[in-house]
């Protein structure tokens, strides 16, 4: 959806350059169901990111989002071979690349 | 148990026998790794539950005799966990006793370490910090049954090699596969396990990145391939997490609790009852009439009797709880109810403990058990005696019949009656949701953010699974419960039998100790509208919500209870009770934390008497606030 690349010609104007940012800053989040995300990096303190990391959310895996609870929240997600639920604020601190 | 052991027997745990001296063996794994499954099948009864001091934790002990020796070696089953890093209580109690820092138990001198098969990428994580303990280990893989049905696969010598552990692949709920595990056992006890030369250096345990590519390593010359995803669960999980379809299962599912803690459970508590009853006046007529008869028979057997009526609702409950759970539709219902749980500051597993104690607060204690984090587990534990239990019935029903006219509201189906018996229900869950609220942002507060929850594939849950817990959960009960309730059982018969007459007998419950304990308090309580009669009445209730019913009855000296005469004990009631004062006391019943039970059951899952006298104090003090608000309140119509 936001997988604009830069318009290197208007790349200094402030709109492109949030775009821009926008579109490196993916998250779980805009990920809907079918598609599949490169785990980047999890902006979350290092406890809490590495009880994540245990449960297969390591940057370098793929993720890929899965049933949800009614109003989408809690959604599960699958990764590294299980299915686990995360709340929307956990998703939205795990950046990601969308991955064909 | 005919089937179990593979031709081991299994003795009592000899509890005389330091556990210093014994072989101790440890299992070790992730959640839902199988753990218990696999220490049920090697221990079967022969075991029992244990808190380590000072945590929440409990873990369970259990022995096993190995086959065709007479040596015995003792199994403790460590909480699950998926890594040792000591973050949680649960993982600083396996991390301390694998290193052997925990207090009473000695350090095991080796360790079963069981991994689902079909989840290896992720369960081998913990391999790398179990193995650098350096204790002999056997890595146990289970649910292989599983892995090879779903077209996975894996070469367990290489894995072994590459581990430097002998590794066993089972299938823990069916019992396939154990001989290895034997054997480990077995050989273990004489000369330490075999050693093995690792082949792939282990990796900074701290570091999950780095256990991580390890774990990648090993997987891959181990050949493992993951199993295809479970069919089954992706289509099972298409109905019961639908958008419609979801919620409408999770609505059957609550009803179907409620049903059985209700319907159910009532005429297999009545004949719990009438059994207890009935055995007690048998017992009785064959003792001379003394003191001695009447403290067995009207203090201990009642008294004890009163907590038994209890154990079938709990072994229903807890039945429909083991289904839940080993199938794997708690994980989905607790997604389902987050969101609603989230708004009063608790989660979506606090949601099966806190519908249980609608029926009874003790069992959805013991419930509590399934969410994991602390903080979340004992916000539930303090909210849960608020919701309506089943014990608050008889004193609700008989207030409301005595002081609330029947009038219609809606038509014949909904009266004042009906009104007044839902307002209470919703009084104590109105209590509940403001504690949890208060707790979560105050002394419990914890990280929204870290809700995390595996969703395990479905599986048929075991009738040997089941009958353990059930076993388990009932033992459990009646030895905490049990023992309280025999102590203050004998208290309050001693409080209402003396001092005794002149001639020996029995005094008036006005004269006796209670009788003075209850003018005593008069003063404190008469704010409320209560005289002090209703004072004897909340304090042998402090036993149990329901005794103050068959107190009342005796105090006011109605022969045969208020079975059989209803009217009567209504009406003594309007006499010396104001509207005012009944609705205070209805109050103070929906908020006091009168059940010895519970403060017992709390005690055990907390870990000290700490939780629960906070708790104690707070539901009194909230319930005697109130009850004097209500009681001015009324007063002015």
């Amino acid at each position: 959806m936001w997988n604009l690349t830069p318009d290197p010609v208007q790349a200094h104007t402030g709109l492109k350059m949030q775009l821009g940012v926008n579109s490196s800053q993916q998250t779980l989040l805009d990920l809907q169901v079918g598609e599949r995300g490169l785990l980047e990096a999890i902006d979350l303190p290092a406890d809490l990111a590495s009880r994540l990391m245990e449960m297969g959310f390591l940057p370098g895996t793929i993720v890929s989002p899965g049933c949800c609870a009614p109003g989408g929240d809690p959604r599960v997600f699958r990764v590294a071979g299980s299915e686990v639920a995360i709340r929307r604020e956990t998703a939205a601190r795990m950046r990601i690349t969308r991955q064909p | 148990m005919s089937d179990c052991h593979d031709g081991a027997s299994v003795t009592t745990i000899a509890s005389s026998i330091p556990l210093a001296t014994r072989h101790l063996v440890a299992i070790v794994g992730p959640p839902n790794a199988g753990k218990t499954t696999l220490f049920n099948r090697l221990t079967g009864l022969r075991q029992k539950v244990a808190n380590f001091p000072g945590v929440t934790v409990e873990h369970h002990l259990g022995q096993v005799k190995l086959p065709g020796e007479d040596r015995e070696i003792t199994l403790v089953d460590l909480p699950g966990v998926y890594s040792l890093n000591p973050r949680s209580e649960d993982e600083r109690v396996t991390h301390d006793v694998l290193t052997g820092k925990m207090k009473d138990l000695p350090r095991p001198n080796s360790v079963l370490l069981i991994l689902d098969s079909t989840n290896l990428s992720r369960h081998l994580l913990l391999a790398a910090p179990v193995l650098s303990l350096g204790l002999p280990t056997l890595v146990v893989l289970n649910m292989v049954d599983d892995l090879r049905k779903r077209q996975g696969d894996l070469d367990a010598a290489i894995l072994a090699s590459e581990l430097g552990a002998p590794v066993a692949m089972i299938s823990a709920s069916k019992g396939e596969g154990l001989e290895k595990v034997w054997q480990f056992l077995a050989g273990t006890t004489i000369a330490g396990a075999p050693k093995m030369a690792r082949r792939v250096e282990l990796p900074v345990i701290q570091d999950v990145p780095s256990c991580h590519k390890w774990a990648g390593i090993v997987g891959r010359s181990a050949a493992y391939k993951a199993p295809e995803p479970p069919l089954w669960t992706r289509r099972l999980d298409s109905v019961f997490l639908h958008p419609i379809a979801g919620p409408a299962v999770f609505l059957i599912v609550v009803a179907a609790v409620f049903q059985t803690m209700f319907k159910w459970a009532q005429p297999l508590m009545d004949f719990v009852k009438n059994a207890i009853g009935a055995s007690g006046v048998w017992v009785g007529s064959m003792l001379p009439e003394s003191a001695l008869k009447s403290l067995l028979i009207d203090g201990i057997w009642t008294g004890v009797g009163s907590v038994l009526v209890f154990l079938p609702q709990i072994l229903l409950l807890f039945l429909f709880i083991g289904i839940l759970e080993d199938s794997g539709y708690l994980a989905r219902a607790a997604l389902i109810a987050d969101r609603t749980m989230a708004r009063f500051g608790l989660q979506g597993k606090a949601f099966i403990p806190l519908l249980s104690a609608y029926a009874c607060a003790v069992p959805a204690i013991m419930a509590a058990r399934t969410i994991e984090n602390k903080r979340d587990r004992l916000a539930t534990i303090f909210v849960a005696p608020f919701m309506t239990c089943s014990a608050r019935l008889p004193i609700y029903a008989l207030l409301i019949a005595a002081f609330i006219p029947d009038n219609e509201i809606v038509g014949r189906f909904f009266g004042t009656q009906a009104a007044a018996m839902l307002g209470l229900y919703v009084l104590g869950f109105l209590a509940a949701i403001f504690t949890a609220k208060i707790l979560k942002s105050t002394v419990l507060k914890s990280n929204r953010v870290m809700f995390i929850l595996e969703m395990p594939p479905y599986r048929w849950p075991t009738l040997r699974g089941l009958g353990l817990r059930l076993y388990d959960r009932g033992m459990v009960f009646v030895r905490t419960a049990g023992t309280v309730i025999l102590l203050v059982a004998v208290v309050l018969w001693v409080l209402a039998n003396f001092p005794r007459k002149p001639d020996g007998s029995a005094p008036e419950i006005g004269d006796s100790i209670a009788g003075a304990i209850g003018k005593t308090i008069e003063p404190a309580i008469k704010p409320l509208g209560f005289n002090w009669k209703i004072g004897i009445g909340l304090i042998t209730s402090l036993a149990a919500r329901e005794v103050i019913v068959g107190t009342l009855a005796t105090i006011y000296g109605i022969e045969g209870g208020t079975a059989a005469q209803p009217e009567t004990l209504q009406q003594a009631l309007r006499k010396d009770l104001t509207p005012a004062g009944a609705a205070a006391l209805l109050v103070f019943f929906a908020f006091a934390m009168q059940c010895m039970s519970t403060l017992a059951i709390v005690r055990r899952e907390t870990g000290s008497w700490k939780w629960p006298a906070i708790q104690f104090t707070y539901m009194g003090f909230l319930a005697y606030v109130c009850a004097w608000g209500t009681f001015r309140i009324v007063q002015w119509f």
